[in-house]
């Protein structure tokens, strides 16, 4: 158990309940229901891959858990708190930030201002924001030298940079990130995983949401795989990389 | 004649700074929530009419233009919490006709309330005509010109400079985004709305002693406002302000040169003109989205 035996060389105390705990939720876009009876958890100091194809409910799920759309049924616990019903200001506010699906970038803001309104419900802590933003430009040093730039003049790799910069100046306890390689070279996609992994070993914990599998259950410590707004399978990552159904179906091979 | 040109260019610019406040206001609440305010020229006509009742009370000038200033604030905060907040989740075209109810509304209230005669309201300082080289302007023309400079200047310091103002902005780039990022956008449009009422209460104020004020006297400020705001391209505040000036030149001009008889419809038509050539307004931005 890796990320205990890392938890506790911090000093944390090992907590029983996860950090994040989904029971049997429901999500529905008028009639037609996106999300059924999905439950799951992630314990702190985890890096959880969801993986799922098109269309599978991935972005609904994520949008669900940040308040952006309202559950149908079911609860949502974090850190001890029933956050079901949460406005989504709140639940930043309680440390769950999500790197949302397509980057969605203040375009017409620089990268600067971009990442300040990251830190909003941080802003009254002005040392610790300056500090995350040195620590951001040392992870993405290109983000520093094109600090004055408009967001929207940004290349796709370079945009998935400043949107989880982004979310990391909301002082995350738990990071969502929606889809992170859609869109971008093979290089980037490296680029923006080796990060990750970075920031997870920095004791940031993780709930990946991808299309792409493989990428995904290399980094993850474990997985759940969504199929049209079911969980139909779970377990360590490795395992899921050897699993012949998953195999066939997400890795190609 | 170049004297009388001078003239109606003093005249034009002291309209125009009246029609960029409130275009400012429009523009304010449209980069909020896409949403044009149809009642933004019932808050001008509120904040003059209710100076004028306070005034009437007993209240000296400056207490009872701050005090209309914030009732009106008020007004428009109720507005958004009452009428466009139930609404959430309407299409914006809905919202628009919720906003034109609105102003209907507050019409209906304010003739209840203060009757259907214009009402005069005293000039801050005197109605001694300045001269200025060939021209003469009323000293209300400064007090207009120099509140709307002063309005102009805070409200792009707001918007530019504090993270509040770049919040507001942030809700109308990608709403998405900005409630990931936990900005809770209901507060941001009441914001939007009671700044919005506070700064076309003010022009209205300031406007009040040129124009003296009346029920209906929102109609015609909130649609030459609103040109300002589509002239200046819709949603750029700055654009607004340039947009107002530009029309309130255009107009004296053509009442002064052509008739007065055409004041309203030049103005109209170089609307039409601007939006045939140029849909996004002169100083808006390009539309173009990456998909």
């Amino acid at each position: 158990m890796p990320y205990d035996d890392k938890l506790q060389a911090a000093g944390e105390p090992l907590a029983d309940a996860p950090l994040l705990e989904v029971r049997n939720l429901h999500s529905r876009y008028g009639p037609v229901r996106v999300i059924h009876d999905i439950s799951l958890n992630v314990q702190a100091g985890e890096l959880v891959a969801l993986v799922g194809g098109n269309g599978a409910g991935k972005t609904t799920l994520l949008h669900t858990l940040s308040g952006l759309h309202p559950s149908s049924a079911g609860t949502i616990r974090f850190a001890g708190n029933d956050m079901t019903r949460w406005p989504a200001y709140r639940i930043v506010t309680a440390g769950v930030c999500q790197v949302p699906e397509g980057r969605q970038v203040f375009a017409p803001l620089s990268v600067e201002d971009n990442l300040r309104l990251g830190a909003y419900r941080q802003h009254h802590d002005l040392d610790w924001v300056r500090q995350e933003m040195e620590r951001v430009y040392q992870l993405f040093p290109i983000l520093q030298e094109r600090r004055q730039q408009l967001a929207g003049t940004l290349s796709g790799g370079q945009q998935q940079m400043l949107a989880m910069g982004r979310a990391l100046l909301g002082r995350p306890r738990l990071l969502l990130l929606d889809e992170p390689s859609m869109g971008l070279a093979p290089l980037l996609v490296d680029e923006i995983f080796r990060v990750i992994v970075e920031l997870n070993a920095e004791g940031v914990t993780i709930l990946l949401v991808e299309q792409n599998a493989r990428a995904a259950l290399a980094i993850a410590g474990r997985g759940y795989i969504l199929e049209t707004g079911r969980i139909v399978k779970t377990a360590p990552a490795v395992d899921l990389l050897a699993d012949d159904d998953v195999r066939r179906a997400y890795l190609g091979y | 004649m170049p004297e009388q040109i001078f003239q109606f260019l003093v005249t034009g610019i002291t309209v125009g700074a009246i029609y960029a406040l409130v275009g400012l206001g429009f523009a304010l609440i449209y980069n909020a929530s896409d949403v044009v305010n149809f009642a933004q020229g019932e808050f001008v006509m509120l904040g003059a009419m209710t100076a004028i009742a306070l005034l009437g009370a007993g209240l000296p000038l400056v207490l009872a233009a701050i005090a209309a200033t914030l009732l009106t604030a008020l007004v428009g905060l109720l507005l958004e919490r009452c009428a466009i907040e139930p609404a959430r989740g309407a299409s914006v075209v809905t919202t628009i006709i919720i906003t034109i109810g609105a102003a209907i509304f507050l019409r209906g209230v304010a003739s209840l309330l203060w009757g259907k005669n214009s009402l005069p309201f005293p000039a801050f300082s005197g109605n001694e005509p300045i001269h200025l080289g060939g021209a003469t302007l009323l000293p209300q023309s400064l007090w207009v010109l120099g509140g709307a400079v002063l309005l102009v200047s805070l409200t792009r310091a707001f918007l530019n400079r504090t993270l509040l103002g770049k919040a507001l902005l942030a809700c109308s780039f990608n709403p998405v985004a900005a409630q990931l990022v936990g900005i809770n956008v209901k507060v941001m449009l009441r914001l939007a709305y009671g700044l919005s009422a506070g700064l076309g209460a003010i022009a209205g104020i300031l406007a009040a002693p040129i124009t003296f004020s009346s029920y209906e006297a929102g109609i015609m400020l909130g649609l030459k406002g609103f040109s300002a705001a589509i002239v200046g391209g819709i949603g750029n505040p700055m654009g607004a302000v340039a947009g107002g000036l530009l029309l309130g030149v255009l107009e004296a001009l053509g009442a002064g040169l052509i008739s007065s008889g055409y004041k309203d419809a030049i103005a109209f038509v170089f609307v039409l003109m601007v939006l045939f050539f140029e849909p996004t307004g002169l100083f808006g931005h390009k539309v173009a989205e990456r998909v």
